[in-house]
This record gives structure tokens, sequence and C-alpha cells, in this order.
């Protein structure tokens, strides 16, 4: 199975999230990540949804989710699309270990956000890759707490996915 | 200045603007606001049904009679959660019904209220969409929406379920002029290309077959579709949604496929190289063991829902379109291919399939003890009250034999519960079609298990006069599980015997409801008590006809076998080809 990344943009109504992550599970789809907020246009959200699923299952969750009269438009990302999600940690870090932490923290260009006498929050955001690998190093001095966002992501070069199809709704009735 | 209403008043504008003339409800604490105005109103006629579920078959048998759209009305938490049979079963079938629920106060939601059932959360997955309105402005829209929504592209239900101080709070009244649903635009015209290669791949197939569902129905395509297949000499079967699509009398139909489908019906899908596919879904009914389906076929698809296509079978040619619109292209471009000598030749293939249904015809045999035979029955039922009639059948084997044994000619004249299978469904829907066609005659083929499950409906009949027939075919238990039982469990019958050959007594009970009762046991008296029935219009008439418990639906394809499986009687499995 493969890892996609969809981009849903979706009318900003009470209940729009029930009925797509409910529609995923009756599906029969897990969905790794899902991230949703605001967007450039006054009341559309996006929804960075992270699947693992085959081609063809992929092509039927996406004609499901078309069909919900809340959802505008469905975009597959592609891999090189700029993926990022947000990490914070606290680590243990008494008078020991604390500079090892620290220069931890520099080298994956992460910041402290929060100093107790014997940890430190930090918050990271970068690929899931490189917050893995943040992770790993962090792990031997004592992970206390962690919290991950869902992966946002957006494509590559000038081309909005909510360029046009959103504003003409004129029809009549 | 705009005169201030109430949201109840407000509501039944709404639904007087949307056209509907007719719903079927039970009013209740939450929805009461609404009942008020509703008595005043001099379009809309209300009907007061003995259950919800009730109402809800009534709106999808008025939807599926007259192709409009359907409405039921209940209250909050218990009302609206009988609607949900209902409901599910107008997704399966894609009936076009608007419920309309009442709900508990917006400040209560939440908190567990009396009568509070979270409605919209609960019909989420069998709705083609729902609304909760707790702002009295938002009705007119969310109406106007709901028809919309109901009635367009490929049809479903809608529900609105409505906050009660929003019934009851004061707002102006203005009717959309324009619906504005940007995520909403059901594609209808089909891609050209995409119908030429349809209309090329065609004239050069070898054994092509018209493989047609319900969509013909929804779209009223019946006569594009004739057209069609008196143009290229195509086979046409249609499936169980779709029976009435195509005149059964029509020498090019092969019947209705599927579980208990024709031999030729099968045998055509199992042999084609071609099938041309409208408004069908290959459902696991139709298709059995989806992976040996139409081995040698490539595949037309067209559907009025792009998720149908290559849902299950991949298409070689998906059109998305609706099935009156591709087939009136799809007959341009084949005109288009005849013209420049390009026509297809089936001739071989159609006197194969000929020879498969002269030699595997539907039959059933006679009980040897003189009892009456359910298939004689129904098949005399067919042909007294004639193809105007309208037949909704129940669940069951007398809907399979109500299939095969009555012969349709007209569209929208058999109505029954294919996807979902709700036992219960005949009585109620049959109501709904009579309301909706007041002039034709309409029957109810229902079994002694399901005419138990929803019976009641036949108080709102006598009292309302809407003269419904019910065909009982009273085998004494739930004769297609007894069925599964003879073939599957060695004949141990678990609860299957409902012993109402016993209890009840069906014909006093449609006296105690106000209707006619009359009872048959012997063929003999078949004709006569059907031409009583028929002359019977005063009253709602139910006809108890005490069958023979051990008839069993033929052809079958087992469950998750392949079609090429199929039994024509136990253990009797046709040839399909001449060679064999």
């Amino acid at each position: 199975m493969d890892r996609h990344t969809l981009s849903v943009l979706v009318e900003d109504q009470p209940g729009v999230l029930a009925r797509i992550s409910a529609l995923f599970s009756r599906r029969g789809f897990n969905i790794e990540s899902l991230a949703v907020g605001p967007t450039e246009v006054e009341g559309v959200s996006r929804m960075t949804i992270v699947v693992n699923v085959d081609e063809l299952p992929l092509e039927q969750v996406t004609k499901q989710l078309n069909k919900l009269i809340n959802v505008l438009k469905i975009v597959e990302l592609d891999p090189e699309a700029v993926q990022r999600e947000l990490l914070l940690v606290k680590v243990k870090a008494d008078m020991d270990s604390r500079s090892h932490v620290l220069e931890t923290v520099t080298l994956f260009r992460a910041k402290v956000v929060d100093v107790a006498t014997d940890s430190v929050t930090i918050e990271a955001t970068g690929s899931r890759d490189k917050l893995q690998a943040l992770l790993r190093v962090l792990e031997p001095f004592g992970i206390k707490e962690l919290v991950q966002s869902g992966v946002v992501a957006i494509g590559r070069g000038s081309r909005s996915i909510s360029d046009r199809s959103l504003r003409a709704t004129d029809r009549p009735a | 200045m705009t005169d201030q209403i109430t949201g109840a008043e407000s509501l039944v504008r709404s639904m007087e603007h949307a056209g509907v003339d007719v719903v079927f409800g039970i009013p209740g604490g939450a929805i009461l606001p609404a009942y008020d105005p509703l008595m005043d109103s001099k379009k809309v006629r209300h009907i007061l049904v003995r259950h919800e579920q009730g109402a809800g078959h009534a709106a999808e048998g008025y939807a599926q009679a007259t192709g409009r759209v359907g409405v039921c009305m209940a209250t909050s938490g218990p009302g609206a959660t009988n609607l949900v049979t209902p409901i599910a079963d107008a997704y399966m079938d894609s009936v076009a019904m608007v419920a309309i629920t009442g709900q508990v106060p917006s400040k209560a939601i939440g908190t567990d209220a009396f009568q509070e059932a979270d409605i919209r959360g609960i019909t989420m997955p069998i709705t083609k969409h729902n609304f909760l309105v707790t702002d009295p402005n938002e009705i007119p829209r969310a109406i106007a929406e709901a028809f919309h929504i109901a009635g367009t592209g490929r049809p479903g239900p809608v529900l609105v379920d409505i906050a009660k101080d929003a019934l009851q709070a004061m707002t102006t009244f203005e009717w959309p002029t324009v619906i504005d649903l940007p995520g909403y635009r059901p594609v209808t015209r089909p891609h050209s290309k995409q119908v030429r290669e349809a209309a090329r791949m065609i004239v050069e197939a070898k054994k092509p077959v018209l493989y047609v569902g319900g969509g013909i129905i929804k779209s009223r395509a019946h006569k594009e579709l004739l057209q069609l297949a008196e143009l290229t000499g195509i086979p046409v079967v249609t499936t169980l949604m779709a029976r009435g699509a195509f005149p059964d009398s029509h020498p090019l139909h092969m019947g209705m496929p599927g579980m208990h489908g024709s031999v030729s019906a099968v045998g055509a899908l199992q042999k084609s190289d071609l099938l041309i596919t409208l408004g069908a879904r290959f459902d696991d009914r139709v298709t059995g063991k989806l992976d040996s389906f139409a081995p040698d076929a490539r595949i037309i698809h067209a559907d009025i829902d792009p998720a149908e296509i290559s849902k299950n079978r991949v298409a070689d040619v998906p059109i998305v379109g609706d099935a009156k619109e591709v087939i009136a292209d799809l007959i341009v471009a084949l005109q288009t291919e005849h013209e420049t000598g390009n026509v297809g030749d089936y001739a071989e293939w159609i006197d194969l399939l000929e020879h498969m249904r002269q030699t595997y015809p539907l039959g059933y045999d006679h009980p040897t003890d003189g009892t009456l035979a359910p298939q004689f029955v129904i098949e005399r039922l067919g042909l007294i009250a004639g193809p105007e009639a309208i037949i909704a059948a129940g669940v069951g084997q007398h809907q399979m034999w109500a299939a095969q044994f009555i012969k349709y000619e007209i569209p929208a004249t058999w109505l029954n519960s294919g996807g979902a299978g709700t036992m219960g469904y005949a009585v109620p829907a049959a109501m709904g079609a009579k309301v909706g066609r007041p002039e034709a005659t309409v029957w109810a083929v229902d079994g002694d298990g399901c005419f138990q499950m929803t019976n009641q409906e036949l108080v709102t009949c006598a009292i309302n006069e809407i003269p419904i027939k019910v065909a009982l075919i009273n085998n004494s238990s739930l004769g297609m599980v007894r069925q599964w039982q003879t073939l599957f469990y060695e004949s141990r019958y678990s609860n299957t015997d409902l012993h109402s050959h016993r209890i009840p007594d069906f014909v006093k009970l449609a006296d105690a409801y106000g209707c006619h009762g009359l009872r048959c046991e012997s063929p003999d008296d078949v004709d006569a008590t059907i031409e009583k029935a028929m002359s019977l219009n005063d009253a709602p008439v139910v006809v108890d006809f005490v069958v023979n418990k051990d008839a069993m639906v033929w052809p079958m394809v087992a469950a998750g076998t392949s079609n090429d499986e199929i039994k024509v009687a136990r253990d009797l499995a046709p040839k399909w080809d001449r060679e064999d």
C-alpha cells in the first residue's frame, strides 16, 4: 500500500469533519493523519488527509468524498509537495544532560519553548522523516511527553488549488 | 416589509413552494409547532400514519410511482429513529425523499433531553445529505436545498432536522431564487469522446448485452432504451430495480439477471464480450462471485454517479451522465457508425440466447397435494391485474416470484426494496404509490412475515380512503430463510415457522382494520378471488392466499458462488452451450 496525501477543500459547516472521517471509516480506510484549518477563502476550510491505500480504493474513496455536498474539491498532492508536521516534546534535561539536549535542538533547527529544572519542552517542525530523526536522538535523554500535529501540505510552484471553481456559484434553482 | 411569521409557518410555506402535495407523518412534541400551520395548508395534504416507518416507506412508494420527491415527517428521538430504516432503504435504492424531523430546542441539544436523538449524526451514512436547522431564517433555504439535492443527480434521501425553538421563533419568509451549492454539481451530459468510443466498441462486439438497472427508471429513459435496443438489435437484461424499464414482451428481453435470474439473462452476462451497463451498479446479487463475473466481457459503464463506475468492476469505457442523455447521444453516435457501414452483427449471439431462453424458461411445479403454488397465484395476479397495475413487493420469496412471474411492460409499475431488502416495505409503499397515482390499481404482494411488520398502515389506508390491494402469499414461514435452511442447513428449520396458517386469522385482521378480507386455498379459486378483489374499490382488500410452504425460488446462484454455478432446480445445472 502507498501513502497518499489528499488536500480536501470543504465548506466550513458544522459536522463536516464528522462526515469526512466517518466516510473513511465506513469504507474501510484508516486515516493516518488529518489536519484541518482555514484557507485564504472565507468559509472554506482545508483538510490534509494522509492515508495508506492502494490506487484503486483511493480512487473510490475520492469519488465518495466528492459526493459529500460540503466537499468542494479534492487534490492528491504529489510526493514532492511541501509536507510539514509540528512536534512538541518534553524531554528530561538535568544539569548533566541539558547541554547535550540543547545541542540536539540546534542541530535540528528546533527550539526550546519552555524550561523547567529537570526538563525542557522542544518545538520542532518539519517533514515526518526529520521529526522522527529528532525523536530518535532525543530518546536516550528520556521523553516525558509527546504531542504531534497531523501533516499539513501544499503543492510547490505558483498554482493554487483554490484558484477557481470555488467562487462561480451562481446557478438557477 | 415582509410579514413576520413563525418558523413553523415558514416551513409549511417552504414545502408549498417546493411543490409538496402530500406528507406522510406523525406529530409529536418537537415537531408539534409545524403541525399547527400544516392544518391550514390548502396545498399540502398530511396523511397520518400509524408508525413512522410506514411514513418513510409511503414516501418512497409515492416517489417511485410518480417520479416526484416523497416527503415524510416525524418528531424527535424515537419518531426520527423510526425513519432510519426507510431512509437507509431509500439510500440503497436511490429514492428521492425528504424527511423532516423535529429536534429538541437548540439549547437542549447535547444534554440528553427528553426525546433527543442525534438524528443528523445517525443518518449521516444513509442520506445523500442532511441538515440541522437551529435558525428560523435558514428554514426556506434548507428545504429548497433538500428538495434540490434529493431530486437531482442520483436521487436519494435528504433529512432536515429542525430544532423546536426555530419552529416557534418569528422570522420572515423568503424562498431562495438560486440554489448555491458549490460542492454539488451533478454531471448529466456525457462526454462525447467516451460516447463515440462506446459506439465503436458496440459495433465491433460479437456478444453485447444491454445490462440495465434502476437508473433507466429514475431518469425515465425507457423510450430511449427501446430505441437503442431496436436500432442495434442488442439483447437486454433488466435487473431487479429495472423491471419494467424494457417491456418483458419484447423479443430482445432476456429476463432478469442475478441470484434468482433467468438462465438466459445470467447466461447472457456470463458469455458476453461487451456489457453496455446503463444505470446499474454491479451489485453482488447480480455479479455473484465477482472475479468470475462476465469473464470475457469488456465494460461500458454509464452512471450518473461517478463513484459507481469501476467500484466493483473496472470499466473500459466510463461514461458519467444521466441515462436519458447518455442513451440519446449513444443512438446518434451509433447511427453515425451505421452510416459508414459499421453495423454490429449479433445474429449468432441472439440465436444462442434464444436457445437458452427456450431450453430453460422460468417455471414451477404445482404441489401434488392440491395446495396452492405461490408462483401460480402471483402469475395469475399479474395477468388479471394487467400491465398498468402497480405492484409493490415485500422482501423474500414472494418478491422474487413477483419479479419473475409478473410481466412488466411499463416503468415504475414495479416497486420493491432491492438494495436494503427491507421486510415490511410493501404495504406502506403501496399506500404511498396509491396516493401518488390514485387512478392506478395498486397491489402489494407481500409475505406473511413481511406483512406482520407493517400491516398497521392498512388502518391508514382504510381511514384515508386509499384502497390498496394486498396479495398475502401466506406460506406460514419466513420462506426465503427457510429455503436457505433447506439447501444449506440440512432442513433444520430454526425459527422460520411463523404458524401463520393458524395465527393470526388474516381475514379477521383485515376486517378489524376496516378492510375487505378474502381467503383462497385452492388453485380453482385463484382467478375468481383475484377478480373479486379487483372489483372491491371502496376499501383496501387483503387476500390471504394460503400457499404451499415448500415451494422454492429457482433458478438460484448460491451466495458467494459464481454465476456459472447457477442451478435451475436443486442439483440441476443448465448446459450453457449447445455444443455441450
